[in-house]
């Protein structure tokens, strides 16, 4: 072989394996991606799974309580004015500071801290005129501070944890009065405009209410019209058109569905605002083209000899499709409706639409009660401009995307476990 | 007073249910059954509820209008317009609801109390007829099951129908979505020229923003130009499938061609996650991590950058995309017949250059589908944009600056509350239809591009 074939050789095998790195290359960064991002939301996250406390003495004084009674009920404990005995409580971590000082040691903790004061007293009556021990939630920068993720060395100026405020942190943090447990109020707690008290209990029942209505109006709509289209339907133009139109309607952006929502259901229906009614009702109106495709495609893979068979024993049409045909093609339709519903489980922008954004601070009981959902949570809290919803989001989101790994999940094992397998 | 009666309606079904089923098994001891028993039953149970719900509701649809008719019928005579008219529809609605707070004028309270009446009679009106009708039905329903006529058939007959009205439901939708927006849109069109809609090339709607009353028309004419969004629309796509197309094609190609099949079953499924990941997270990352990121590096090389610039938005959103190119281009490969490559090897061809001479050409329709709905998908993505690349349309090839699409103007027109009859709202309609006529053309072509290609090797 003569160098200048060799040459050539060499260079097509050089081809052929850069070729093959650029592929290698890709598929790594398509995954590198993936990783970055679980690594950023996950390091971020964690630590809003966890809350801090502050632990200071408060000292029970009927006096400052207002409480003449000798053995007060529950409704004089109830209306005792918590104020001054909240107040002391924070004082005295610094009783030499002057009194004009003193908003810097009330920043310290949550705004609510008198209500804690008080709640603590109304669970243990006795400790009415004794001097106990008692958790307050921190301020969401102290919080902040406490779990490393605020840099103490930028000027005083631009921190708003001011050097008086570290001195006492450090002080409590050295005494072991700073705790840091499990944030059980991040699960419980609804939606706030303070970091520490945030929660997403408001949003997380808004989702479920919404999946529940959107599954309540689309599964039995797609169902059917699966069954008609797929069974029944006579081969014309009409049929074709309905065709058509439900793979159209699959690709259409899900934010012309927040258009829809806003354009019929509240302004022509006058369905309520801001709720999970009219926003699952939007949400179904995407995954009815996603579970009619799914559900086709599993009546499509029952056998036809299920149905001669039924045919032959004098089962009629109808019969045959609905005793053998369609329970069937269950497992395949639910889970593609799991799915269907896990991808509206994440939309956000059909919902601000519908006004799902509004800031609800109550834990909503019912789907008509003014809700946000999970993926708006997210929207909401990362336009804050405070420190402390970073955090929040990050965690928001690994619950969002837990429940969406678990959906999928249960696709999966709806889609093994109960599939037929005809050969 | 609806739920009562829906629930009524609903129950009696169940009843007559049982009824009609054991009506049939006294038939049966005289006479032989047409349909087993159950049969019996549907028919009354469906006979009892069809008709009175299909009334309840087109009763329940048509009555709010066919009120205010009546109501407005007092003020035609003082030449009011279609707004200010509704206006008063809506103060008079207000006031029976007992919620008014505005000044009362004894006109006023005259249609509240004449609306409240109409409501009333309207009331009483709809659970008569609906009563009666349910009693006809029945009655009729019941005689048919008297004479042992026969019952299955209807009864199918009657599913088919329900299975037909749902099939229909699809097809609802979209006459929802495209009456929803073309309605609005065409008031928009009124206010606004379609001419300087499509043209101009200033987009700032908030100012056209007056308090009570009529908007200047000269200030309208420069407020709607929507060509800045659709630049900024498809340029952060653009930016998107720079990003997503060298990555995935190479990837559906590394997959489809090269990859064993242990890796292929497992980096295929958690390349696809990242397109299960909602949009949403992907905007806080891109605003939160990316964007900053590329400021820095812009920084660093001496260049003014944004923090919300539209190469962030662009580039995490063609991260999104990466699954829909990779996975249906990979598809797309595996779907070339072997004998192609078999042919192409015997030639002397190595892999890349069987994949880049015979595979790549071959499948190039269906890659090209795939990219389509690619596009498609960008420029409908709203949250990325909305979180990271700025609000302010912006007229620029910079991928430094910020942009703005037609999705994430939107979202901003219509966050909060809405004043109906604005113009400002109505142009969010008229970026919707815009929008959906857009994708919806990406779709055709892409579908009737993979459609074509698949009737070669089949």
């Amino acid at each position: 072989m003569n160098s200048f074939k060799k040459n050539l050789l060499k260079k097509r095998y050089n081809a052929e394996r850069r070729f093959q790195w650029y592929g290698k290359i890709a598929i790594g960064l398509a995954l590198s991606f993936l990783a970055v991002f679980m690594f950023q939301i996950f390091s971020k996250g964690y630590s809003a799974f966890q809350k801090t406390w502050i632990v200071t003495e408060v000292h029970y004084d009927k006096e400052l309580l207002l409480i003449d009674a000798e053995s007060p009920s529950k409704d004089d404990l109830e209306n005792a004015d918590y104020y001054d005995v909240a107040y002391k409580a924070m004082t005295s971590l610094d009783p030499g500071l002057p009194e004009e000082e003193d908003r810097q040691l009330i920043q310290m903790v949550s705004y609510k801290y008198e209500a804690e004061v008080k709640d603590l007293l109304l669970k243990n009556p006795d400790y009415l005129g004794k001097i106990v021990p008692i958790k307050l939630t921190a301020s969401d920068d102290v919080d902040q501070v406490h779990k490393g993720n605020y840099p103490r060395d930028i000027p005083e100026e631009n921190r708003r944890v001011n050097d008086y405020q570290l001195q006492i942190y450090d002080m409590l943090n050295e005494r072991g009065d700073i705790l840091l447990e499990f944030n059980i109020s991040f699960f419980t707690s609804p939606d706030s405009r303070e970091a520490e008290l945030a929660g997403i209990a408001s949003s997380f029942m808004g989702t479920v209410f919404s999946i529940l209505v959107c599954l309540a109006f689309s599964f039995p709509v797609a169902v059917l019209a699966a069954i008609y289209l797929e069974e029944f339907a006579p081969k014309n133009k009409f049929t074709d058109f309905i065709e058509v139109n439900i793979n159209n309607l699959a690709a259409v952006p899900s934010i012309v569905f927040g258009l829809l929502g806003l354009g019929v259901l509240l302004a022509v229906f006058n369905l309520p605002r801001s709720t999970p009614l009219v926003g699952g009702i939007t949400l179904s109106l995407m995954t009815l083209p996603t579970i009619i495709i799914a559900a086709r495609a599993s009546l499509k893979a029952v056998p036809p000899s299920i149905r001669e068979a039924a045919l032959a024993m004098g089962a009629s049409n109808m019969q045959t499709t609905m005793h053998h045909t369609v329970p069937l093609s269950m497992p395949g339709t639910l889970s593609g409706t799991i799915i269907g519903l896990a991808q509206a489980l994440g939309e956000t922008a059909p919902l601000i639409l519908i006004g799902m954004v509004a800031f609800v601070n109550t834990i909503p009981g019912t789907p008509v009660d003014p809700a946000a959902s999970l993926p708006v949570q997210i929207y909401i809290w990362s336009e804050s401009a405070e420190r402390g919803f970073v955090e929040k989001v990050s965690a928001c989101i690994m619950v969002l995307l837990a429940f969406l790994i678990l959906m999928n999940l249960a696709a999966q094992i709806v889609r093994h476990k109960f599939e037929k397998k005809w050969s | 007073m609806n739920l009562i009666l829906v629930t009524f309606i609903i129950l009696l079904a169940f009843t007559s249910y049982y009824f009609g089923r054991k009506k049939a098994l006294v038939i049966q001891s005289s006479q032989r059954l047409t349909a087993l028993p159950k049969f019996y039953g549907y028919y009354l149970a469906a006979w009892c509820a069809a008709p009175a719900l299909i009334i309840f509701a087109l009763w329940s649809v048509f009555e709010p209008s066919i009120v205010k008719t009546f109501i407005l019928q007092d003020y035609t005579d003082q030449n009011l317009t279609k707004n200010e008219l509704q206006l008063i529809y809506t103060k008079v609605k207000a006031l029976a609801a007992g919620t008014y707070t505005g000044n009362i004028t004894n006109f006023l309270d005259e249609s509240a109390n004449k609306y409240i009446q109409l409501k009333g009679i309207a009331n009483s009106a709809k659970v008569a007829i609906i009563l009666a009708i349910l009693i006809f039905s029945l009655s009729f329903a019941y005689r048919s099951v008297q004479k042992n006529d026969r019952m299955r058939e209807p009864v199918e007959i009657f599913l088919k129908w329900v299975l037909f009205v749902a099939s229909l439901g699809a097809v609802l939708v979209t006459i929802g979505i495209v009456f929803s927006l073309l309605f609005e849109a065409i008031r928009f069109f009124q206010a606004v020229k379609i001419f300087d809609f499509i043209f101009g090339t200033h987009w700032y709607p908030a100012k056209t923003f007056v308090r009570d009353g009529q908007p200047d028309p000269e200030l309208m004419k420069d407020a709607f130009g929507a060509v800045p969004l659709f630049a900024g629309t498809f340029f952060i796509a653009f930016i998107a499938m720079c990003v997503a197309i060298p990555i995935g094609l190479l990837s559906g190609i590394y997959l489809s061609e090269y990859a064993g099949r242990g890796v292929r079953k497992y980096a295929k499924p958690i390349i696809e996650i990242l397109a299960g990941i909602p949009t949403v997270v992907y905007g806080f990352f891109a605003a939160l991590t990316v964007g900053p990121f590329v400021k820095e590096i812009g920084n660093a090389m001496g260049l003014e950058v944004s923090a919300e610039s539209a190469l962030a938005a662009g580039a995490v959103m063609g991260v999104m995309i990466i699954p829909f190119i990779s996975s249906l281009s990979d598809d797309v490969m595996t779907a070339v017949p072997q004998n192609l490559r078999d042919g192409s090897y015997a030639m002397g061809a190595t892999k890349s250059e069987t994949v880049k001479k015979v595979i790549f050409p071959a499948a190039l329709p269906g890659i090209v589908g795939s990219i389509l709905l690619a596009v498609s998908r960008a420029v409908g993505e709203t949250m990325i944009v909305v979180m990271a690349s700025g609000l302010a349309a912006n007229l620029t090839m910079n991928p430094l600056e910020s942009t703005s699409t037609i999705t994430a103007q939107i979202v901003v027109i219509l966050i909060g509350d809405q004043q109906f009859g604005d113009p400002k709202t109505q142009s969010a309609f008229a970026l919707g239809i815009s929008l959906f006529i857009v994708t919806l053309l990406l779709n055709v072509i892409a579908l009737s591009v993979v459609k074509k290609y698949r009737e070669k090797y089949e």
